[in-house]
C-alpha cells in the first residue's frame, strides 16, 4: 500500500480544506441548532464539481479518484458531520449504483443531473420491518405492461427531503432458492421525485446529523417506467450490498473525519484552558488522553484509505472485492468516532457539556455511524464470514 | 481577446516570519501562499472569462517551486500558465521585475481587446509599484485600486478605490487594471480544474526566450539592474491598544500622562 498522496490528492485535499474552514464551518452549528440542510452549500460544492469527484468526465464527473472523493466526506466531516454524510449518501449510494449497474441510457439521463449536482440523489432500501434483515423487505413493484406500479414504504431515507432521484429496492416476484424454497425476488428502480404516487414523509427528529434530511418514502401506486428499472430483475439485492459497500467507505470517511475535528478542537482547548496554575495540555492525563486518540485516528485513517484505494482497484478494473475492507474500515473509524468524541468531551469538561463548544455535537453526530449503512454487528458479521469461509 | 494575470507566490506572513542574518526575508523556510490580491486579479479574469468566453494566461515570475502555484491557478479556471524563471532575473527590485515581465507579456502578445490584471501589491514588499510599471513599460493605460470593473463594448468602466472615495474611470482596451480584495471574492479550485491541471504544460520563459526584448538588457534585469536595495526586513512591532480619556477634565488628565512619561 503506497500511502503517499498524489499531487492532485494533495491539492484536492487542499481547497477541501480551505472550503471546508470558510464555508462549511461557520454553518455547523446552524445546521444542528435549527435542523438546517444547508442547500446553499450543496449548491458550492455541485459548482466546484464535488458531487461527481471520481467518475469519468464523460458523464459529468470531475475525472478524479475513489481516495479523492473519500477526502472530501472527511474534511467536511471534520467541521459538520451533516454535510458529509449528504456528500456520501449522494455520491455512493446514488450516482455510484447508476454508474456500476445503469445502461448507457440511464447513464446518460440520470448520472449528469447527479455528478454536476443539478439533482441529489438518495437511496431507499431499509423498511420500518427491515432493517439489518434487508431480505425482509415488503414493498412491492409489479409489472402492469409498460410500467411498474409500487407499493410500500422506505423508512431513514438520508437526504430524502430535498433529493431529485432515488435508488428504490422493491420485490417484483417470487423465485426459488438453490434448495428449491421461494424467496423473494428483488429489484431496484430509478424513481424520480416528480413520479405519481410518490411522496415524502416528516423528517425524523434525530439525536446527531440533525441538519441532514432523513424521511420516509412512501409509495402508492407510484408509476415507474419500464426503463427504469436499474441492473437485472432480480438482481436488486446484490446491487444493494454493492453499493453498501461502497457507501461505507463514504461513512468511515465521514466517523474519520468527525474524530478528528474534534482530537483538532481539542487540542486548542487544552492549550487554552488553565486549571491550577496551568494549562490542562500540561497534565499528563490529558497528554495520554491526546496520543492514545491521535494512534486511534491514525489506525482508523489507514483503514478508511486502504479501503478507498482497494475500491480503486476494483473500478480500474482488477477481479477484486472490497467488501471486507469497506466493513474493518467503517467498524473501526465508528467505533473511533464515537469514543474519541466521548473522551474529547471529558477533556472539555462543563464547558464541553454546553453548547457553545462543538464538541458535544460532534458526539452526537459520532453514533450514527456505529447504526447506518450496517450497524457495527453487521460489519462484524461480514469480516467473520470471509475469515470462516 | 484574452486576459493576462501577473501573480507573485509570496512567503505566508499570516504564519511563521523568519529572516536571514542580512535581515533580508528568509523565503525558503516560510510556508508560501499565491499573494492575496493577486487571486483578486485572477478572480477578475475569471469573471471575463465566464462572460466573453476569452482565455485567462497567468505569468509569474520566481524560481521553479512557484510551477506548484500555477498549476493550483489553472485548477481554479487559467488556460495557461507561464513561468518566467532564469538566473539572470534574481535579485530583481520592482524596477527590473516590471522589465522582466513587461517582457514577458510581450512575448505573449497584447491584442486590441485584451486586459492586463495585476492584483494591487504583493504581502512581501507592500510596494504596489510593480502593476503600474508594467503599464507604463507596455505603453497601457492603467486604474490602479480596482474596485469593480464592468465591460462596455471595448471600454472597461472601473471604480477606483482611494482613501476619502472613490473615482469612476473609463478605460479603453488593451489597458492595465490593478486589484484590491474588496473587487471580488476569489473562487475556490475545481475537483475537475485539479485533475486536468497536472496533464497541462507550464511555460517556461527563461532569459534565452525573453532576452531578444528591447527592455531586456543587463542593466536593466536582476541585481545589476535594480536601484532599490533591501537593508532590512523585520515584523513592525505591534501598537497597544490606546486609552480612551472622556470627561471635562480630559486635557488634564492627557498632560498629566504626557508628563509621566517625560514628553512633556
Amino acid at each position: 500500500m503506497d500511502f503517499n498522496l498524489t499531487k492532485e490528492q494533495q491539492m484536492a485535499q487542499k481547497m477541501y480544506r480551505e472550503f471546508a474552514e470558510n464555508e462549511v464551518k461557520p454553518l455547523a452549528k446552524k445546521v444542528d441548532a435549527e435542523e438546517y440542510f444547508p442547500k446553499e452549500t450543496v449548491e458550492k460544492m455541485a459548482k466546484l464539481g464535488m458531487m461527481g469527484i471520481y467518475f469519468p468526465k464523460k458523464y459529468g464527473g470531475a475525472g478524479g479518484d475513489v481516495l479523492s472523493y473519500v477526502m472530501a466526506v472527511e474534511e467536511m466531516s471534520k467541521v459538520c458531520g451533516t454535510t458529509g454524510v449528504i456528500l456520501s449518501a449522494h455520491t455512493s449510494l446514488c450516482a455510484a449504483p447508476i454508474y456500476e449497474f445503469g445502461t448507457e441510457e440511464q447513464k446518460r439521463k440520470y448520472l449528469r443531473k447527479l455528478l454536476s449536482g443539478k439533482w441529489l440523489g438518495a437511496f431507499g432500501l431499509t423498511e420500518p420491518g427491515a432493517g439489518t434483515d434487508a431480505q425482509g423487505q415488503q414493498t412491492v413493484a409489479v409489472d402492469a405492461g409498460d410500467h411498474w406500479v409500487l407499493n410500500g414504504s422506505k423508512i431513514f431515507i438520508t437526504n430524502a427531503g430535498y433529493a431529485d432521484l432515488f435508488i428504490v429496492i422493491a420485490i417484483t416476484g417470487q423465485v426459488p432458492d438453490k434448495r428449491g424454497r421461494m424467496t423473494k425476488e428483488i429489484s431496484a428502480f430509478l424513481v424520480e421525485r416528480t413520479f405519481p404516487g410518490f411522496s415524502v414523509g416528516k423528517p425524523e427528529d434525530k439525536m446527531g446529523i440533525r441538519g441532514s434530511s432523513t424521511c420516509e418514502l412512501i409509495f402508492e401506486d407510484c408509476i415507474v417506467p419500464k426503463e427504469n428499472l436499474l441492473g437485472a430483475k432480480g438482481k436488486g439485492f446484490q446491487l444493494a450490498m454493492t453499493s453498501l459497500d461502497g457507501g461505507r467507505i463514504g461513512i468511515a470517511a465521514q466517523a474519520l473525519g468527525i474524530a478528528e475535528g474534534a482530537l483538532a478542537e481539542t487540542i486548542a482547548y487544552v492549550k487554552e484552558r488553565k486549571q491550577f496554575g496551568r494549562s490542562i495540555a500540561d497534565f499528563q492525563n490529558t497528554q495520554f488522553e491526546l496520543a492514545e486518540m491521535k494512534a486511534r485516528i491514525d489506525a482508523a485513517k489507514f483503514l478508511v484509505y486502504n479501503a478507498a484505494e482497494t475500491k480503486q482497484r476494483a473500478m480500474n478494473g482488477e477481479k477484486i472485492r472490497f467488501s471486507v475492507e469497506a466493513a474493518e474500515a467503517k467498524l473501526i473509524a465508528s467505533r473511533t468516532a464515537s469514543d474519541v468524541t466521548r473522551r474529547c468531551l471529558q477533556l472539555f469538561g462543563g464547558y464541553g457539556y454546553t453548547r457553545d463548544y462543538p464538541i458535544e455535537r460532534m458526539m452526537r453526530d459520532a453514533k450514527i455511524t456505529e447504526i447506518y449503512e450496517g450497524t457495527s454487528e453487521v460489519q462484524m458479521m461480514v469480516i467473520s464470514g470471509a475469515i470462516l469461509r | 481577446m484574452k486576459a493576462i494575470v501577473c501573480v507573485k507566490q509570496v512567503p505566508d506572513t499570516s504564519g511563521k516570519v523568519a529572516y536571514k542574518p542580512d535581515g533580508t526575508l528568509d523565503r525558503a523556510s516560510m510556508d508560501v501562499v499565491t499573494n492575496p490580491d493577486d487571486l483578486n486579479a485572477l478572480e477578475a479574469a475569471l469573471q471575463l472569462k465566464d462572460k466573453t468566453g476569452c482565455k485567462v494566461v497567468v505569468i509569474s515570475m520566481g524560481p521553479a517551486p512557484a510551477e506548484g502555484m500555477l498549476r493550483e491557478l489553472l485548477a481554479r479556471g487559467a488556460d495557461r500558465a507561464i513561468l518566467v524563471s532564469g538566473r539572470e532575473f534574481g535579485g530583481s527590485d520592482t524596477f527590473a521585475t516590471s522589465q522582466i515581465l513587461a517582457a514577458a507579456i510581450n512575448r505573449v502578445g497584447v491584442g486590441p481587446e485584451d486586459v492586463v490584471f495585476c492584483g494591487r501589491q504583493a504581502i512581501d514588499g507592500d510596494t504596489a509599484q510593480v502593476g503600474p510599471q508594467i503599464a507604463e513599460k507596455l505603453g497601457l493605460p492603467q486604474v490602479s485600486y480596482a474596485a469593480e470593473i464592468k465591460k462596455e463594448g471595448n471600454s472597461l468602466i472601473v471604480k477606483r478605490m482611494l482613501e476619502d472615495g472613490f473615482m469612476m474611470i473609463r478605460v479603453k482596451t488593451p489597458c492595465l487594471i490593478t486589484c484590491i480584495k474588496e473587487l471580488n471574492q476569489p473562487r475556490y479550485m475545481n475537483v475537475k480544474g485539479i485533475f486536468r491541471c497536472f496533464s497541462k504544460k507550464i511555460e517556461v520563459f527563461d532569459y534565452d526566450a525573453l532576452k531578444d526584448d528591447p527592455l531586456i538588457e543587463t542593466d536593466t534585469i536582476g541585481l545589476k539592474g535594480s536601484p532599490t536595495n533591501v537593508f532590512k526586513a523585520f515584523t513592525p512591532p505591534q501598537k497597544g491598544a490606546g486609552a480612551m480619556l472622556t470627561g471635562d477634565d480630559a486635557a488634564a488628565k492627557l498632560a498629566s500622562i504626557l508628563a509621566e512619561k517625560h514628553l512633556i
